[in-house]
């Protein structure tokens, strides 16, 4: 973009208003910059608005349920349709279960794999390494889904849940986690797809941040010897600790909120009796997924709606203490961290 | 063992884990594309553009949900992309200090990563529970809010770098603010925009949760918008749970298009993004 050829617009735009005397011209600018400036503050305000939106319609919606049930409603674990009888434990379990195992399994990854982009690649293979990684984060959840209860979850049932059944599963307590009929959906292998699915998110985050990290720091760790794990172990980590927790609640938020890839592999039953992985489950989201649309309206709609309601705080509370730590980062960036 | 073997030693496993790791998440990448392809190729032929989604055991196509999912997306990006646009131009232009910008971007941030299903059950109290029924209209308003936040974010991104000089030198030709944003920085930003544009359609090409209790679906061929309307992402859904062969191969071919639309459309926006930058 020339600077010219906008100095030239901006001139013929004023001689097309017909040689206008100073006044009026100046007192037009002044109300198109009054109903610019009015106009996107309108839009920026519609945002606020939206959210306030949310949190009060969900509120309103799932009234009657908070209403009947009131905080029993996160503790009781009857889900009865006709009885009319509702609570929230199994699927707010199934949630919480399935983020912990993803974050488990994302974490280490996603440090490994922000440590081979910024240290350990080839200048030349770090743009395409980094760009597919960041596809992995494009491809709709859906897809995840389909092909995890259609390739994945049989091939896990057949090969990998025996396996873990007659090593991890033999250790006591550990091993009642690991126990009970392999069935390849589940618990675990829904936390293993949205394991799949977060990695590239909290990837890309960790690399970002550790590329903030200035190179003198770490060039006085190389320059008194330190191997390059222990430049990033003692150095670049605690430098950018604040950041990696940020991307790895942004992770957070995504694997608590995310629905097609949760609903196809979990297993979608509000029965559960054991510790056990192995067995199938529900979440908020696929609970929704399942049953909104076909739920009668009251009391059962009202129940579904405190479930989205309950989610929405769970990640309303991570996402905004994710974005807190990464401003923070952003403010210190550049000054010495202790 | 001396110290430094030791730390040669722990320097290696853990430069090993590291390239582990990155060949653990080319795998996955690898692995799924492979099956959507190898899967999805099977299903692609003429009568998937030119046929209706059949009832179990019968031949049939995608071409209503196709259609219906095109409709819903490019009316969603029609309401979502001016609002973004604005938004993120008031963040940019004028919210740098005040409180109302600062709390807008924060919001953004957390609407940007808000469950999409939430907000489905929001349009479904707002939209569906009121006009007493599904309708694809509902489903252009809950994608519509999916974009709004991806446009709002990436606009006011590429507004700040435009270098504050250019700002400088069209009001010193005496050029109001409206004119300055809407000749000046908004053109000399227009890759950047684009780019973020085309990320959200790739964002909302596949999104499936949002439309379960907004639009429905529709077996049948209808282009109106107050009635439930068939799309590609919830038939997939549907399709994929259900026990009949015929059914989940035309939903590997809707698994099929719907990644390498949005593959394309995330390449392509990459590829503009790098083209401008030069």
């Amino acid at each position: 973009m020339s600077i010219e050829a906008t100095v030239e617009r901006v001139e013929f735009g004023a001689m097309r208003n017909k040689a206008p005397t100073p006044e009026t011209s100046a007192r037009r600018s002044r109300i198109g910059d009054l109903i610019f400036h009015n106009v996107t503050r309108a839009f920026a305000v519609l945002t606020l608005v939206t959210l306030f939106g949310i949190i009060v319609s969900l509120i309103v919606s799932s009234w009657p349920s908070i209403q009947k049930f009131g905080l029993s409603f996160l503790w009781t674990s009857v889900w009865n349709a006709p009885a009319e009888r509702f609570g929230g434990l199994i699927p707010i379990y199934g949630t919480l279960v399935t983020s912990i195992i993803a974050l488990a399994i994302a974490v280490p990854v996603s440090f490994g794999i922000a440590l081979f982009l910024t240290e350990l690649s080839p200048v030349w293979l770090r743009r395409p390494l980094g760009t597919a990684i960041e596809l992995l984060a494009a491809i709709p959840s859906i897809v995840y889904g389909m092909w995890g209860l259609l390739v994945f979850a049989p091939l896990f049932g057949q090969y990998v849940q025996p396996l873990l059944a007659s090593t991890l599963g033999k250790v006591p307590l550990l091993g009642k986690l690991f126990s009970g009929a392999p069935l390849g959906i589940g618990l675990l292998s829904a936390g293993i797809i949205l394991a799949i699915m977060i990695i590239p998110f909290i990837a890309a985050v960790m690399r970002d941040v550790f590329e903030v990290t200035p190179a003198m720091l770490k060039e006085s760790a190389y320059g008194v010897g330190a191997t390059t794990w222990e430049v990033v172990w003692n150095v670049v980590l605690p430098y950018t600790k604040v950041g990696v927790i940020g991307g790895i609640m942004l992770g957070l938020g995504r694997a608590l909120g995310e629905t097609m890839a949760v609903t196809f592999v979990i297993g979608n039953t509000n029965l559960l009796n054991n510790v056990s992985l192995f067995s199938p489950g529900n979440s908020i989201t696929s609970a929704l997924a399942n049953e909104f649309s076909e739920a009668n309206p009251g009391l059962h709609t009202a129940a579904l709606m405190e479930l989205g309601l309950i989610l929405f705080f769970i990640t309303f509370l991570v996402l905004a203490f994710s974005k807190w730590l990464l401003a923070k980062l952003k403010i210190n960036e550049g000054a010495p961290v202790g | 063992m001396t110290l430094v073997t030791r730390r040669k030693w722990v320097n290696r496993i853990a430069l090993g884990l590291s390239l582990a790791a990155m060949a653990f998440g080319i795998f996955w990448l690898a692995w799924i594309l492979f099956d959507v392809l190898r899967l999805g190729i099977d299903g692609v032929s003429m009568s998937l553009f030119t046929k209706m989604t059949p009832p179990p055991g019968s031949e049939g196509g995608l071409l209503n949900a196709i259609v219906g999912s095109l409709i819903m997306v490019s009316l969603a990006m029609g309401i979502g992309t001016p609002i973004g646009i604005l938004a993120g131009i008031y963040l940019a232009e004028f919210g740098q200090r005040d409180w109302l910008g600062s709390t807008t971007r924060l919001i953004n941030d957390i609407l940007l990563s808000a469950p999409s299903i939430v907000l489905g059950l929001f349009i479904y109290a707002l939209v569906v529970a009121r006009t007493g029924g599904f309708s694809g209209f509902a489903g252009v308003l809950a994608l519509a809010l999916i974009v709004i936040p991806v446009v709002v974010r990436t606009t006011e991104n590429m507004l700040i770098l435009v270098p504050n000089s250019l700002r400088e030198a069209a009001f010193a030709l005496g050029a109001p603010k409206w004119r300055v944003v809407g000749s000046v920085t908004l053109r000399a930003a227009r890759a950047g925009v684009l780019t973020g544009v085309l990320l959200a359609v790739a964002r909302i090409a596949g999104e499936t949760a949002p439309l379960l209790f907004t639009a429905l679906s529709n077996q049948f061929w209808s282009l109106d918008l107050g009635a439930p309307m068939a799309n590609l992402p919830v038939t997939i859904f549907k399709f994929a749970m259900s026990p009949f062969a015929d059914w989940q191969k035309l939903a590997w071919a809707g698994v099929f298009l719907i990644t390498l639309g949005v593959l394309v459309i995330n390449v392509l926006a990459r590829a503009l993004f790098r083209e401008e930058k030069k």
